[in-house]
């Protein structure tokens, strides 16, 4: 396929990269970047709108940026760099060439062009229908086209990846298994296209629908179908981001997995379970059985939850026992304390674990229990939880790789470091109070998707409390202050770009180093205790169960206060 | 080992289990266990479960129904664009439209009683948001949901819209009393 394949090892990370694969992920991530860029502009909008005292925009432009703004960040920021870590995980992890790049060129193409088209839909106006686009409300044709084409474009960049891995086994480039980052980058694929095929079966008849072909798309059928899309897209989030926690531990601390059959199998539960939270979006629903409810919204009897409470303990778990090691032993937490804390890699990832586990993690059990929705179904609580799961948890993550990428597969001297320092605590820590905030004005019932919570000009407007007020005037603060966090990635890594110090390239070869084989150990131990090396984390690991059980129960005592529904 | 290199033991599955991860499993999963159940246990002893009573509908089958129960049992009128408000009895089927961009028509129960709330949109999603108690329902067009409500408070409540509809949106409020 490709005409000259080369690869160059890189003398800072020791990774190989080959030629196509790099051009491609830079490509990717870039693009991704591009779309952070215009979805954090449109932030300001919603931020300043939804703040009470400045209520900014008027209707139709709020709704149109908030439209834009949730595409362009849950949708095509995330999925370009995704795109990119796809093709890490396969070509760089694995040392092979990237399988057909110019087919992966073509899915470049068709996310771009599908993304552009569906900006400039919701740019010309007519097309302010929010991401979900619920039916009978209809968009402009271009509004969906432009959602299908992206949609294959990251479809063919799956198999893409799929066929790396192929050529990797074919070409012998590693022995025994492949590693944990790209078993859990596998997860991530898989869940994609299953997503995406489900997009395409419910956005294809609603384009139809847009142009007149087809009469109707029933409005239930469509939520139902809509959210294996739109909910599983989040799916494949959970699975690249905590992906990318276990190969920054891999990198920032050479820490190894705590046991890798474990965190294989916690992977393999995400397959198995996490597509039927996307049920958690009806329940609030007519037409759906309650049996449906409790076991689809459970994921089945939460074994995703539990697959995501593994991670949680063995990502952690693992640099203490790396940290140990470096002779960081005294007492709990001496191992977390000489982290380190200046390196923004590090300092990202950490702060996207525990934001993702306490906020993002806690919430999400509330709005997916059957009974504890109908207290929080389409209230801001929900834009609460998802913010503290798709921006603290995947947007973190990627900025804090993106800070280790910067010399390695960009080959620039990051400028400003001091700045990128900061940038983790600024972006991360507004993002938990914006999300903590968010929630509280949720639980007095606030709506999400709303231009004016003052209700001017309804027949008959309800007063908010006024702590709902205060509370949606600290989202619109915390929401600037993020704002400014992300403004500050994006100069460090765009200015690296332009301006950062040219690094060397290191040795280019035509042909690929394999990954040296590992020293077999003599005696594999069967099935039994290793100790308990990882006191420090279960330690914290506890105070995360006494939160969520705690805060699982003052839930449904608040429940229980409000009328009787039967 | 790394997370980013192959295993170094081909057999990895055959790798010994730490006790921290061990306990931690057992935990999580008791506690999950724990979530799981609740649910399932709120139906038998809860008192707040919404029901899956669901209809086929059009919107003119709906709006007659409703139009009915008006003409049966308007107490009065309210506001000048003379809403009415309806005072239908205890147990009682209760028909509230949801449609661009208003509820209608304003309702009347009584505290401890219990009414058979029907909901439906007439044209695109609406979202049913009962405050202040804080109890939000999807309004899906084409489907009538009934549920059974039993108010434990007294006082003026609204019901405010809360899926987007719209650029009125934001001004589709109902009212409900409980006497």
């Amino acid at each position: 396929m490709s005409s000259t394949v080369t690869y160059r090892t890189c003398p800072r990370s020791g990774l190989q990269f080959e030629g196509q694969a790099e051009k491609l992920m830079i490509a990717n991530a870039f693009v991704a970047v591009v779309f952070l860029l215009i979805g954090g502009i449109l932030a300001i909008g919603v931020a300043l709108t939804r703040w009470p005292a400045v209520h900014w925009l008027a209707a139709d432009t709020f709704y149109q940026v908030l439209t834009a703004h949730g595409i362009d960040m849950l949708i095509f920021w995330i999925i370009f760099f995704e795109v990119a870590v796809l093709y890490f995980c396969s070509s760089t992890l694995l040392r092979c060439r990237i399988a057909t790049p110019k087919i992966a060129w073509l899915a470049f193409a068709l996310m771009l062009i599908g993304a552009v088209t569906n900006n400039v839909a919701v740019l010309q106006g007519s097309s302010s229908v929010m991401m979900t686009s619920y039916v009978p409300m209809m968009a402009a044709p271009s509004f969906y086209l432009g959602l299908i084409l992206f949609a294959v474009g990251a479809l063919v960049a799956c198999f893409v990846f799929f066929g790396t891995l192929v050529i990797a086994k074919r070409d012998k480039t590693y022995q025994g298994s492949v590693p944990l980052v790209t078993f859990g980058a596998i997860t991530a694929a898989i869940i994609a296209v299953f997503t995406i095929t489900s997009g395409a079966i419910i956005l294809i008849p609603t384009f139809l629908m847009s142009v007149g072909i087809v009469k109707e798309v029933d409005a239930l059928a469509y939520r139902t179908i809509w959210w294996a899309f739109g909910h599983s897209s989040q799916q494949i989030n959970v699975a690249a981001h905590i992906s990318i926690w276990y190969a920054v531990a891999a990198i920032a601390f050479g820490a190894k997995p705590m046991s890798e059959r474990v965190s294989r199998g916690a992977f393999l539960l995400y397959i198995l379970f996490l597509q039927l939270a996307s049920a958690h979006h009806l329940l609030a629903d007519p037409g759906v059985s309650t049996a449906w409810k409790v076991v689809n919204t459970s994921y089945f009897m939460y074994f995703a939850v539990l697959a995501s409470m593994i991670h949680g303990l063995t990502i952690p778990g693992a640099i203490e026992v790396a940290q140990r090691k470096k002779g960081l032993t005294k007492g709990l937490f001496e191992w977390l304390r000489k982290a380190p804390w200046g390196n923004p890699v590090f300092a990202g990832m950490f702060i996207s674990l525990i934001g993702f586990g306490f906020l993002g993690g806690i919430s999400g059990v509330m709005m997916g229990t059957e009974q504890l929705n109908m207290i929080i179904h389409n209230t801001i609580y929900v834009p609460g939880h998802f913010h503290a799961t798709v921006v603290v948890g995947t947007t973190l993550s990627f900025m804090a790789l993106t800070y280790f990428l910067l010399p390695v597969l960009f080959r620039r001297e990051m400028i400003n470091p001091g700045l990128a320092k900061l940038q983790p605590y600024l972006f991360g820590l507004s993002m938990y109070f914006f999300c903590l905030v968010m929630m509280g004005a949720g639980t007095l019932g606030v709506s999400r998707r709303n231009w004016d919570m003052a209700m001017a000009g309804a027949t008959l407007p309800y007063e908010w409390p006024g702590a709902a007020y205060l509370m949606m005037g600290l989202v619109g603060i915390a929401g600037i202050a993020a704002i400014a966090g992300g403004a500050i990635y994006i100069y460090i890594t765009v200015g690296s770009l332009l301006w950062g110090k040219k690094l060397d390239s290191g040795a280019v070869s035509p042909r690929f180093t394999p990954i040296p084989p590992t020293a077999p150990t003599a005696v594999v131990q069967g099935y039994g205790s290793a100790g308990f090396a990882a006191p420090g984390t279960f330690a914290l690991a506890m105070v995360f169960l006494a939160a969520f059980v705690l805060y699982y129960f003052i839930n449904w005592k608040y429940l229980s206060q409000v009328w009787g529904l039967s | 080992m790394s997370a980013i290199l192959p295993p170094s033991e081909r057999l990895w599955w055959k790798h010994p289990l730490d006790k921290v991860e061990g306990a931690w499993i057992a935990i999580a999963f008791v506690w999950c266990m724990v979530m799981f159940f609740m649910m399932v246990g709120w139906h038998i002893y809860g008192k707040q479960n919404l029901s899956p009573e669901t209809y086929r509908t059009k919107p003119e089958m709906f709006a007659a129904k409703a139009q009915a129960m008006v003409d049966k049992y308007t107490v009065r009128t309210e506001t000048n664009d003379k809403i009415p408000v309806v005072h239908p009895p205890e147990g009682s089927d209760v028909y509230l439209i949801a449609r661009l961009w208003s509820w209608w028509p304003i309702i009347e129960l009584e505290k401890g009683k219990s009414y058979r709330l029907h909901l439906t949109s007439m044209d695109y999603n609406h979202g049913f948001s009962l405050q202040p108690t804080n109890i939000n329902i999807q309004v899906v067009p084409g489907y009538e949901h009934v549920v059974k409500v039993t108010p434990n408070q007294s006082g003026q409540f609204s019901v405010v819209c809360n899926e987007y509809c719209g650029i009125n949106h934001s001004t589709m409020v109902g009212r409900v009393y409980v006497k």
